[in-house]
């Protein structure tokens, strides 16, 4: 178990390293000098130049790569291009309102959705099946973008339900108040893919033969479902979950943006608007590390749920 | 002699028999008609110009109340009435009497619609004209992106899995690099460094970073088939490594290629809408569907609902039809999998 994890985690090494060089190469070569975005549109040559040496790129590209490579061991990427707040201070006071939002709208998610997938996984190829997946597949075609702005308009400033944006000091106001209409469009939107991939979990749970054999012993369709099968599909979905939460958090931009919630996903959108780039590379690289590291802890989980698991 | 019929023909049958799949496959194939035909220009050329009045309702609405007309008319007599309250005759006004009559005249000749079928946008442009070039916009890149990432995921994943060694290990270790990046992103950050908007851009952006999924099913296939007997029958009978990759195993793993071909145009459609809608797609001298849901997220706050109406209808019929031809294809293809 230990011999593993130490493995897996010196395999970090090369995909972090890659990682740090994917985004070097597109921000270092790709993107062009950033002294002529920051210097903008009236500038001279010499401005250019010390704005080239402040950034420290006007140093081989050898020496900026160890820079970035600093920047990334210390945390400190320095400031934003365009509002010189310290990116390490971004990040701490943007974290609070993306969890604000995605813990309780993956919590509502999912059990609404693992309700509605075993329902229509224990009706399999019967009509309501069939409506609830075709449902599903029409809900998934409409764009993110017409949930947002439909429930927006509807619900906020035609109905006047919830503030149609904005967000406050006190925690519970935020929850209770501001970031309600979001967590409900973000429930809406991850509905219909969440019950056609959980339908196919509990579809393969209710082939298995223990489902035979626990019907056979003559216990109730209930405990059966509730208990043997629910706790058998319940291993994907809980790893499942984890995997998508690095990409939620960065993700949520579209949400964060729309209602105004001060998060980690709005500050990325502002930043690819703005060209910020010590911002964009912040978050790539350590949104990159958290995924590898939570997929690290799905694999241990799934270990530690499941035995018949073989880590390899 | 009669010969057995081949996999293909054995799908088309299987596929045949499924209905929903047929329909949505008609479905699909008229908007590639139409996709076709836009970009020829056969239809919808005129796309761009205004038409109808400003925010012309759809036709079953009827007519907005002149609400324009009267404002103006009664703006241009208030001058008039304080003017001869000094009873100081205006050295213009005969100048500005002919600009009026000009400018009347105009707007006589230029018939602007009221409404029109689909209603008009800011600028009295057709809504189901922007639409239909939306489609071409949005299905043109969704097909040739996914054209470029399955690609580039079938090339990878043939020389990984059937090389393997040092190849494998390359391509194995630019796959754990490229998806641990969460994939939107991704694809903000590299539309951030390229800053150039274009079609071809949306297109480079996404195939480049969406060949991923495919190059790991491609990878767990050759990988599969490159031990099989027939790969080493030809070996046996001296084809070359090429020959074998892309001649022997290339037609047995196609249907992976093409289940999931058809699973990114979806992706990649979705995706270009959100593109597009942030700004970082198509220019300003196209339409496609995310610029009309930017420009109708200004629009629904004045009620006026028909552009996201008929950019979400355009969008969702094609996605819904796109995802349900996928299933299908599954199903025909690897009957298996049901």
């Amino acid at each position: 178990m230990l011999a593993y994890v130490v493995r897996r985690l010196w395999q970090f090494v090369p995909t972090l390293l890659g990682v740090v060089l994917q985004v070097f190469f597109l921000f270092n070569f790709v993107g062009g000098d950033p002294a002529y975005l920051l210097a903008g549109k009236i500038s001279n040559p010499a401005q250019i130049e010390n704005i080239r040496r402040q950034l420290g790129v006007d140093q081989p590209y050898a020496v900026q790569l160890w820079i970035f490579i600093k920047q990334i061991a210390s945390g400190d990427f320095g400031a934003s291009w365009s509002t010189n707040e310290r990116v390490s201070e971004i990040f701490a006071t943007r974290l609070g309102p993306s969890l604000t939002v995605l813990v309780p709208l993956l919590a509502i998610s999912t059990l609404l959705a693992m309700a509605a997938a075993m329902l229509v996984a224990y009706l399999r190829g019967s009509l309501t099946d069939r409506a609830i997946m075709i449902g599903c597949t029409v809900g998934q075609s409409i764009s993110i973008l017409v949930y947002i702005l439909v429930f927006q308009y509807v619900l906020a400033y035609q109905l006047g339900w919830f503030p149609v944006q904005g967000w406050g000091v006190s925690f519970a106001e935020n929850l209770l108040r501001y970031s309600v209409l979001a967590i409900i469009v973000g429930v809406a939107v991850s509905l219909a893919p969440d019950i056609r991939l959980y339908r196919s979990f509990f579809l393969d749970e209710i082939n298995q033969d223990y489902v035979r054999t626990a019907r056979a012993k003559g216990l109730s369709e209930r405990r059966v479902m509730w208990v043997h099968v629910l706790r058998n599909a319940a291993i994907p979905i809980v790893t499942n979950i984890l995997l998508q939460l690095p990409g939620l958090l960065a993700g949520a931009f579209l949400i964060e943006r729309f209602f105004g919630i001060p998060g980690i996903g709005r500050e990325v959108i502002l930043a690819v608007e703005r060209s910020d780039f010590p911002i964009i590379k912040a978050v790539t690289v350590y949104v990159a590390a958290a995924t590898m590291i939570v997929n690290l802890a799905a694999d241990l989980l799934y270990k530690a749920i499941d035995p018949r698991v073989q880590l390899k | 002699m009669n010969a057995s019929p081949g996999v293909w023909l054995l799908a088309w049958r299987r596929f045949e028999r499924d209905r929903l799949g047929l329909a949505c496959l008609v479905v699909v194939l008229m908007y590639a008609a139409v996709m076709a035909a836009a970009a020829a220009g056969w239809i919808v050329r005129d796309w761009s110009e205004e038409v109808a009045v400003t925010y012309a309702p759809p036709t079953f609405l009827g007519p907005e109340a002149p609400r324009g007309a009267p404002a103006a008319a009664a703006a241009e007599a208030a001058p008039q009435g304080a003017r001869e309250d000094y009873g100081i005759p205006d050295p213009l006004a005969g100048d500005l009497a002919e600009i009026a009559r000009e400018l009347a005249g105009v707007s006589a000749t230029e018939t602007r619609a009221a409404t029109l079928a689909f209603g008009a946008d800011k600028w009295g442009r057709d809504v189901l004209k922007k639409a239909v070039k939306g489609t071409e916009t949005s299905l043109f890149v969704g097909l040739v992106a996914a054209a470029l990432a399955a690609f580039l995921g079938t090339l990878s994943g043939a020389l990984a899995g059937y090389r393997g060694g040092w190849i494998d290990d390359l391509f194995n270790w630019l796959y754990s690099v490229f998806t641990s990046i969460p994939y939107l992103l991704l694809v903000l950050a590299v539309a951030a460094v390229v800053n150039q908007k274009g079609v071809l851009t949306v297109i480079l952006i996404l195939g480049l970073t969406g060949w991923t999924g495919i190059f790991r099913l491609i990878r767990a296939e050759y990988m599969k088939h490159k031990v099989r007997e027939y790969v080493l029958a030809a070996d046996a009978i001296g084809a070359s490594d090429g020959r074998r990759m892309f001649v022997h195993i290339l037609p047995n793993v196609s249907h992976v290629v093409l289940v999931q071909l058809s699973l990114h145009v979806v992706l990649f459609i979705k995706s270009e809408v959100i593109l597009s809608f942030l700004g970082f797609g198509v220019g300003v001298d196209t339409v496609s569907w995310g610029s009309m849901l930017a420009e109708a997220q200004s629009e629904l706050i004045l009620g006026k609902w028909w552009q996201i109406a008929a950019a979400t209808l355009a969008m969702a019929l094609l996605v819904t039809a796109f995802s349900l031809l996928t299933d299908a294809l599954r199903d025909a293809l690897d009957p298996r999998l049901k």
